[in-house]
């Protein structure tokens, strides 16, 4: 494009005003991308969730048990395919920053209901003949360099005084879905059973429930809940999805934090290339009237302005983008399980794009307005 | 032939006819140009003399197309540019003017070379035929082997030629000098009348200037002085200038 050296000559003649903004931009579309990628961790959780799978809690909270009995009668209402019991465990490996999630499950049922969660056959057979065996998800293991056969001791306050609880990794889970979770620990039931108190026994935390059909999960989630209406243990059942959006909400509304701070970031990135724009135009006041003299239109004026601050905006915008790919998985890794998996998406990246065109065209278009309407004579009376 | 009477025979290149300009300061109104009249042609060299405020910037802007008058018409070739559109009068522009200013006024971060191609960017010549054209230009005005130079490794007298060039690179139909020396030494402001003399004595240019220096103006074919908006004398009464020529 023969305008490309003009346009190009106009950016660099301040070149460290140019490193900053570009630099600022930069960051700036880091932060908004790594803010998106958190946002939709929180929400990924929901998305993954099975359409076919209700979660059965107590009425009361998450932290209250129910019997182990329910068990039968949930499996007796039609529609329902599969049901397994889970039980939360929340034991400490080496360090309590080590966090990551521990179950304890089901061995009968657990592979019928959550299909995505693959494990080789040999491996879950070595895990249910194994009453100290453990399945762990895959980038659990990557975590800490466990291999298949290593011995994983945990201690455990929650249930009795505190000791250790020595498990065998028999197995690691894949997740077929993509972004899926791969960092839970499963442990079996009957050797959790055999080493918590009294009290514990016969109660399981909570159910999850596979259907027929999807269609099925309202009239099945009220007859369950009518099932144990009035009982010691009412409970609560409510779909995969709306569970998980639940449990994200005990965080607090992470989501109108997130949105917040991202809006924040897009208005101060707006500012940014916005100022530096009317600088730069402020400062050519001349050569633009000089510019239009000569014969270029008020659009070509305006076409100059849009253009600078749009190969701003993407300049810096890919910088910040490049950055986001290269960071994310690292400060991903990092968060030991405290936060659902980063997954730096296409939609993410897409998302970047368009902001940084968005912003580079808005920064552009005040200060390229008034270049645009810039008076000739006036503006040649002022060099 | 340059008359300022409206007396012209209707084949002047530059006919102005009663042309009145008046600015709006505050509440009162300052009438710069009081219903002028002129008529130039083709290889005309007039010099536009007089004090501060007289109207000589004025003038040349309306003439240039970058201002439009209170009053009066400005027919440039048979184009009466008076009442064309702003966005017609951009391209009008970019075809019949070449201007000049005191201050060079070129873009620092282009050199010499790109300067000059600036006008000739809006054309559909191809990179060859624009380059063909520039060196041309830059060869005129003695500056061919400063091509690749940008402003600041210039000295005044070649800045100010890099302008002549680039108001002559796209062949316009008269060229407009604002103060063309204003800025310059003595030997420097030689130099550029020199050239633009051979602009209008090899090339048949057509220019009109306004400046503050007699020296320059003595130059020119005609000086005419403008005191108050109203032209009222011609320094030069050659054959064919009306002194005093406002109705």
């Amino acid at each position: 494009m023969k305008f490309s050296r003009l346009i190009f000559a106009n950016l660099f003649r301040k070149k460290i005003r140019l490193l900053l903004t570009v630099g600022s931009f930069a960051i700036a579309l880091f932060l908004f991308t790594f803010l998106a990628v958190v946002r939709g961790a929180f929400s990924r959780g929901t998305e993954l969730a099975g359409a076919d799978r209700l979660v059965v809690i107590n009425r009361v909270g998450l932290i209250n048990t129910m019997p182990l009995s329910y068990g039968d009668k949930i499996r007796q209402i039609k529609g329902v395919k599969f049901a397994t019991h889970n039980n939360w465990f929340g034991g400490v490996y080496q360090d309590e920053k080590n966090f990551f999630p521990q179950f304890v499950i089901d061995p009968d049922n657990q592979r019928q209901v959550m299909t995505e969660m693959r494990v080789p056959d040999d491996q879950w057979k070595n895990f249910v003949g194994d009453r100290q065996g453990v399945i762990a998800g895959r980038n659990l293991a990557k975590r800490f360099g466990w291999k298949v056969g290593d011995r994983i001791p945990l201690q455990n306050a929650l249930y009795g005084p505190t000791k250790t609880w020595q498990f065998n990794l028999d197995g690691i889970y894949t997740n077929d879905k993509e972004g899926g979770d791969e960092s839970q620990f499963w442990l079996q039931w009957d050797y959790f059973y055999e080493n918590v108190p009294d009290v514990i026994k016969g109660q399981a935390g909570w159910w999850v429930l596979k259907l027929d059909s999807p269609d099925d999960a309202v009239r099945v989630g009220r007859a369950v809940d009518n099932t144990f209406a009035n009982s010691s243990y009412e409970t609560k059942t409510e779909t995969e999805s709306a569970f998980q959006a639940g449990f994200a909400k005990q965080l607090g509304n992470i989501q109108l934090l997130i949105t917040t701070i991202g809006s924040v970031v897009f208005f101060t990135l707006l500012l940014v290339t916005g100022n530096t724009m009317a600088i730069s135009i402020r400062e050519r006041t001349g050569e633009l009237a000089v510019l239009k003299a000569i014969g270029y239109s008020d659009r070509f004026v305006l076409f100059f302005v849009l253009a600078e601050s749009l190969v701003i905006a993407l300049f810096g915008g890919l910088i910040g983008l490049g950055l986001a790919i290269l960071a994310i998985p690292v400060v991903g890794a990092n968060l030991n399980g405290l936060l659902p998996p980063l997954l730096l998406s296409v939609t993410a990246l897409g998302l970047g794009v368009v902001v940084a065109v968005f912003v580079g065209i808005a920064s552009g278009l005040l200060p390229g307005i008034s270049a645009m309407r810039l008076r000739v004579v006036d503006a040649l009376r002022r060099v | 032939m340059i008359r300022v009477d409206g007396q012209g025979n209707g084949k002047s290149l530059i006919q102005v006819r009663g042309l009145s300009k008046t600015y709006r300061r505050g509440g009162e109104e300052i009438q710069v140009l009081q219903r002028l009249n002129l008529d130039l042609d083709k290889g005309d060299f007039v010099g536009f003399m007089g004090p501060s405020g007289s109207g000589k910037t004025t003038l040349l802007n309306l003439l240039g197309g970058l201002d439009v008058p209170t009053q009066g018409s400005i027919t440039v070739d048979g184009d009466e540019i008076t009442h064309m559109s702003g966005s017609k009068l951009t391209q009008w522009r970019a075809r019949h003017v070449g201007f000049i200013f005191q201050m060079y006024n070129l873009i620092p971060v282009l050199t010499a070379f790109q300067n000059v191609e600036l006008p000739l960017l809006l054309t559909k010549l191809s990179k060859a035929e624009r380059r063909k054209h520039v060196e041309t230009a830059l060869s005129v005005v003695g500056l061919s082997n400063r091509m690749d130079h940008y402003p600041r490794q210039l000295s005044g007298g070649q800045e100010q030629r890099v302008t002549i060039a680039r108001a002559i690179v796209s062949d316009p139909t008269f060229l407009l000098c604002d103060e063309p020396t204003g800025d310059l030494d003595r030997k420097s402001a030689d130099e550029i009348m020199e050239l633009i003399e051979e602009l209008v004595a090899k090339h048949g240019k057509t220019v009109l200037m306004v400046t503050h220096d007699a020296m320059v103006a003595a130059r020119a074919h005609t000086t005419l002085h403008l005191d108050k908006g109203v032209l009222v004398e011609a320094s030069k009464l050659e054959q064919g200038v009306v002194a005093g020529g406002v109705a």
